[in-house]
């Protein structure tokens, strides 16, 4: 029987239980969120599962939501192929702002080393048993994590590209936001 | 006096190494910086090799040269303003990149694309994709000091620009199409090129290929140079024709067919060994199933328009905008960003020319996008090269290094 998102989500949450949650198809991309303490056995039960067999980490990039609860302010989001069935997942796991923590996959995946340097680089997301966490695309004396948002990349007051100019608020819920 | 952030940590582990274990065995071990290269050349990247003689005992290699922050750049700017950022990823095959970029979007705005348009598409991620693999092959060539085959196609490198110039007024950054289709219609002069194209570049290619394709001395170069097995490849992200020179016939045009690719009859080329002379091989098949598929669009061209009927996506005539108040209006309101976004997040991936091209798009309603992630497929396949050049022979580690087709534009973003 070829896998489904059903199928999927069911093994998932029987495995883990309330480890997971939000499970919801967006842009035929079934994605859920686990928290971060279990986020590497379950990537590896995915990985591993002969049923599920996620066998290739696609992408691993982080988030910074600003405006979340302070112990969610950064997602890392993982994107999973399966290349048996041709299916992909998307995971979520949110992690605190002050101290943004979360297990390497670098001994499951080999790819995910160079993805978690960029993602530490960018976000100051650290990767615990990554064997290489340093920079990568940065200079290695850069003391900040760029792409957070507090780090606005044109001129701060300039006000001509203001959202509220055109009627809108300023980034009203963005997808994944906690409220 | 310098900040300390520069004088710290100034003992690279080799060095360390070399301290410790040089001339034990007899052997005397050195340091080699291989780049930072040219940047005419494959672009700037450093490799440092720890050698003994001319064996590369490791390899460690330093990116981010040309790091130019796209996706915070990308994070201000509305969606016409990044296309010009994705040209420059892959700067040998833009289109890609740019077309890529708009399915993206027109996924997360929802907008059905005409079936010719489609298919003009198809036919320009063709000809992108052949400049890719020509240039890649031809460089190959070069790197292995055969410079003549490299120059035997570059004439038809030349007239796919020349159809990129046709199509979007641009060359190398091509900033092509639009949400929903393209921005003209394509001329006649345009169309006339591709069929020169497609009628000429066969016979350019088979010199260049028949120059190396039985070629002793390549053939020693490049076999069981630089493999990689298929797990491995796996394992390390490896998509494209990289990852089909190992056997597995992974390819995301027939895994999960976009912009009708699913209507043409082409096959999918793999190797066995994953060597260097497998990648070349792979990337020659691929270049003939390419002018295949093209033939195939040219041939089955859909009637209909060359862009989807969007007005709150996609620019008005500029005749229309010269003349009408309302379009002048829309159009401003466009070029501001001022049109409809769902909040929604994204990920849409097309066979880049070296891989899985795939961008990631978190929307939050406003005028620019609240996050966008561009999965390079060089980028994650790159961190495999010590791994694949280790044990070998230097000059081994050039040919490598050539046929993994890294291009840094993408590498560094």
């Amino acid at each position: 029987m070829a896998l489904d998102n059903s199928e999927i989500q069911r093994l998932v949450t029987e495995k883990f239980g309330d480890k997971t949650s939000g499970f919801e198809v967006v842009k035929d991309i079934l994605t859920f969120t686990v928290t971060p303490d279990a986020s590497k056995s379950l990537i590896q039960y995915l990985h591993e599962d002969s049923t599920l067999h996620f066998n290739f980490l696609t992408d691993l990039c982080g988030v910074h939501y600003p405006d979340n609860e302070p112990d969610k302010q950064f997602a890392v989001v993982y994107l999973l192929h399966n290349w048996f069935d041709n299916i992909r997942i998307r995971v979520k796991a949110f992690i605190p702002g002050d101290n943004p923590e979360i297990d390497s996959l670098d001994s499951l995946f080999s790819a995910a080393n160079w993805m978690e340097r960029e993602t530490y680089d960018f976000y100051g997301i650290r990767f615990t048993g990554h064997p290489n966490l340093k920079r990568i695309l940065n200079h290695d004396g850069m003391t900040v994590f760029p792409m957070r948002k507090e780090f606005p990349l044109e001129d701060q007051f300039r006000t001509d590209k203001d959202d509220r100019f055109f009627g809108r608020e300023v980034n009203p819920n963005s997808v994944g936001r906690v409220e | 006096m310098l900040p300390d952030i520069f004088i710290k940590d100034t003992e690279h582990p080799f060095e360390k190494y070399i301290r410790e274990n040089n001339l034990k065995n007899g052997k005397e071990l050195s340091i080699l910086n291989f780049g930072p290269t040219h940047p005419s050349t494959h672009g700037v990247f450093q490799n440092i090799l720890l050698m003994d003689g001319e064996y590369i005992l490791d390899a460690d290699t330093t990116v981010g040269y040309i790091h130019r922050a796209f996706e915070k750049i990308a994070e201000q700017r509305t969606f016409y303003q990044i296309t010009t950022l994705t040209d420059r990823l892959n700067y040998c095959s833009s289109p890609i990149n740019n077309m890529c970029w708009w399915m993206t979007v027109e996924k997360a705005l929802e907008v059905e694309v005409p079936k010719r348009a489609q298919y003009m598409r198809v036919i320009i991620m063709e000809i992108a994709r052949i400049t890719d693999h020509l240039i890649c092959n031809g460089i190959l060539g070069v790197d292995l000091g055969a410079y003549t085959p490299f120059l035997y196609v570059m004439e038809y490198r030349e007239l796919a620009y020349e159809i990129f110039e046709e199509i979007s007024g641009a060359r190398l950054t091509t900033n092509m199409g639009r949400i929903g289709g393209f921005e003209r219609d394509w001329s006649k002069a345009a169309w006339e090129k591709i069929d020169r194209f497609v009628t000429g570049f066969p016979k350019a290619w088979n010199e260049l290929e028949k120059a190396f394709l039985r070629n002793r001395i390549f053939m020693d170069r490049t076999i069981n140079v630089g493999a990689i097995s298929a797990e491995r490849a796996i394992n390390y992200g490896f998509t494209g024709p990289n990852l089909r020179a190992t056997g597995v016939d992974y390819d995301v045009r027939v895994a999960q067919p976009y912009s009708s690719y699913e209507d043409f009859d082409f096959e999918v080329p793999v190797g066995t060994s994953g060597d260097t002379y497998d990648r070349f091989c792979v990337r020659c098949g691929e270049v003939r199933e390419s002018l295949k598929i093209i033939e195939q669009a040219i041939k089955n061209l859909p009637e209909g328009n060359y862009h989807a009927d969007v007005p709150e996506y996609y620019l008005p005539p500029k005749e229309k905008v010269y003349t009408e108040m309302e379009s002048l209006i829309n159009h401003f309101k466009i070029v501001m960003g001022e049109y409809p976004v769902p909040v929604t997040e994204v990920y849409h991936s097309v066979e880049g020319s070296n891989g899985e091209l795939g961008m990631y798009m978190i929307t939050d309603g406003s005028r620019t996008p609240f996050r966008v992630h561009f999965r390079r497929p060089c980028f994650i396949y790159y961190q495999a090269f010590p791994e694949m050049i280790r044990g070998g022979l230097f000059s081994d580690a050039v040919a490598t290094l050539s046929s993994i087709n890294v291009i840094a534009g993408e590498l560094d973003a």
